[in-house]
């Protein structure tokens, strides 16, 4: 058997080194173009994110001078810092809630939308999505300015209603509602859009079948639109969730983490250590922390791209 | 007028029948009302800096009724759009994005094609892991970069920090995996026959490419233009990252870094200078919303 096998792949190896153009024929053969093809985009990744991943590593373990290995000094001395575990926390309930609050209002939004005639859609979500077209930078300016400590417009308002002048940024607890007010603004229409996708995929004739069997509002959602839609949720809700955690440019611009840090999460904290206190090796480490909870969300996501292959 | 008659005799009957429609009715008031509050969420700080712009830096003090403008003026357009430097700023910013979605285009296009069409060793592999590279955020990457690029620097004397430049390289790692990503989408939907044809008339792969692929799936092609063109012109921390000369400074940080010195924040310019930033983004969705959309729902859905 080995034989039979064999011989035809030496005779196709004497072959190709005995032509003169084997060079030329390789390099017209399909999976050699293919790769040529893709190759840029191979480079791309290998050297501009899987190498800078594992840098990270790498000067997550040097002193502040870069001359010296520590192992696990770093992050022995970001565990016995306070304002470490301040932005832990802050990381956790800025994301998880942002998230929360964006996926249901995205919700809300898109069934009202859903409601109204087809020929009004379009204009809503049109209107509706602005947010999310804006650059975040320049929205987030544009709520600065409306929070201005002394000129704020919302203050403005709320005066009308005898609510005192709330310090929109400049009280810890305040600050923290602010960036995530913020967050749900710039994130809600997205969530809006994928589900108002989702809900046109839903076929007429289940809201039907159930509106016969007696379904009122809330059964018809809880038994027909959510199952329904139950794959773009998870992953539309995975998405915002790694994006909503390594969020920076909200935060930085807000409130830039303050007052008294209480504001800092992952990202603009290790800018500030990083960049700003130029201790690149404990910036680093700072960064490396989102990393499980994008591990974590990376799982969810590919299993359900899998799955999604098998069935198809 | 008969069902009047009859609603009067047996409500409960005609509460019965008419339900469907005056329920409908209702729940569209209702939908209606809700989407308004929720547009005047959405639209306030939009809306909010075009009132400031429109106002001089008197009238921003003074204690007046901040949602209203009693005396428009344009001298916080004519100050910003005669300063130099406010148009060094929109100038590389629009240069760095048109280079960036060109880089983009010349990268995903071809890869994508290549993954979706033509297998090679590990191209399903691949093809994970360009989406996993979209997920892994910037954030976690700048330091590591920063500190490549300073190394580079020093070993080969070519500065690439606080150049606008870097930015070229820095960005195409947001825009090409998401771009592939889409393009692979749109790739896999077009039926096999059609390129199959395409080389049984002697098409090499480049003009089946070219002559098929790209005129057949140009809505994604475009979506995707849209989509990195968006990404480059919004990117703040690689920018606020890598350049800190006034001259290298693209829209969003200059505007920050420059109009806000110290404590004294001039509102009317800085709310003009957001507002043309925000400009671009906003003319394109305006013109080619549905393409926008396809796009923003394609990474999702096409998968």
């Amino acid at each position: 058997m080995a034989d039979v096998v064999l011989q035809p792949n030496r005779a196709a190896t004497s072959k190709t080194v005995g032509k003169r153009g084997s060079l030329h024929k390789m390099l017209k053969r399909k999976s050699t173009v293919a790769f040529l093809m893709a190759l840029p985009l191979i480079l791309l990744i290998a050297t501009l994110v899987i190498y800078p991943a594992f840098y990270a590593l790498h000067l997550a373990t040097l002193n502040k001078s870069m001359s010296r290995f520590v192992g696990l000094g770093n992050f022995e001395f970001l565990f016995k810092r306070e304002t470490f575990w301040l932005v832990v926390q802050q990381s956790c309930i800025f994301a998880i809630t942002a998230v929360i609050f964006k996926a249901v209002l995205g919700f809300i939004i898109a069934h009202f939308v859903h409601n109204i005639p087809a020929k009004g859609q379009r204009k809503w979500r049109g209107m509706l999505l602005v947010p999310w077209v804006i650059p975040p930078a320049m929205s987030t300016l544009a709520w600065l300015w409306l929070f201005d400590p002394s000129y704020s417009a919302f203050n403005y308002t709320l005066s009308f209603f005898g609510i005192g002048p709330i310090p929109w940024t400049g009280d810890a607890y305040w600050a923290r509602f602010s960036v995530i007010l913020v967050n749900i603004w710039v994130g809600a229409p997205f969530f809006m859009i994928m589900y108002l996708a989702a809900l046109k995929s839903v076929p007429d004739q289940l809201y039907e079948a159930a509106a016969i069997d007696g379904a009122n509002w809330w059964q018809r959602i809880w038994y027909v639109t959510l199952p329904m839609m139950r794959n773009i949720i998870a992953i539309t809700t995975l998405f915002s969730l790694i994006v909503t955690f390594a969020n920076f440019d909200i935060v930085r611009i807000l409130t830039a983490g303050g007052p008294l840090d209480h504001t800092h999460i992952f990202a603009t904290w290790a800018f500030r250590i990083g960049i700003e206190g130029s201790d690149i090796p404990l910036g680093a480490s700072v960064s490396l922390f989102m990393v499980p909870i994008l591990a974590v969300a990376a799982i969810f996501i590919l299993r359900d791209i899998s799955k999604r292959g098998n069935e198809a | 007028m008969s069902t009047v008659t009859i609603d009067k005799a047996a409500p409960t009957r005609k509460v019965k029948y008419g339900s469907i429609s005056r329920d409908r009715a209702w729940a569209l008031r209702w939908s209606y009302f809700f989407l308004v509050i929720f547009a005047i969420f959405f639209l306030t700080p939009p809306v909010y800096m075009l009132i400031t712009s429109l106002k001089s830096s008197a009238e921003i003090s003074a204690a007046t009724n901040p949602w209203w403008v009693f005396h428009p003026t344009l001298e916080n357009y004519i100050a910003l759009l005669t300063s130099n430097q406010f148009l060094r700023f929109f100038w590389n910013s629009a240069i760095v994005s048109i280079f960036v979605v060109t880089i983009t285009m010349l990268i995903s296009v071809p890869a994508a094609f290549a993954l979706s069409r033509m297998r090679f060793w590990g191209s399903a592999t691949l093809a994970t892991g360009v989406f996993l590279t979209y997920l892994i955020p910037e954030t976690l990457l700048f330091i590591p970069l920063f500190k490549m690029f300073a190394v580079i620097g020093d070993w080969t004397g070519i500065q690439l920090i606080n150049r606008w430049y870097v930015l070229l390289i820095l960005y195409p790692t947001l825009t090409v995996p998401f771009c592939t990503w889409i393009m692979i989408g749109y790739f896999a939907s077009i039926p096999k026959e059609l390129d199959e044809a395409a080389i049984i008339d002697g098409a090499s792969w480049f003009q089946t490419l070219t002559r098929i692929f790209i005129p057949v799936a140009l809505p994604g092609l475009i979506a995707a233009t849209i989509f990195a063109f968006t990404v480059s012109w919004a990117q703040f921390l690689y920018p606020l990252v890598f350049t800190t000369s006034t001259d290298q400074l693209v829209m969003p940080v200059g505007i920050i870094t420059t109009l806000i010195k110290g404590d004294v924040f001039n509102w009317g310019q800085i709310m003009t200078g957001a507002l043309l930033g925000a400009a671009p983004p906003l003319i394109i969705y305006a013109f080619l919303m549905d393409y926008y959309i396809a796009g923003l729902t394609a990474g999702a859905t096409k998968g």
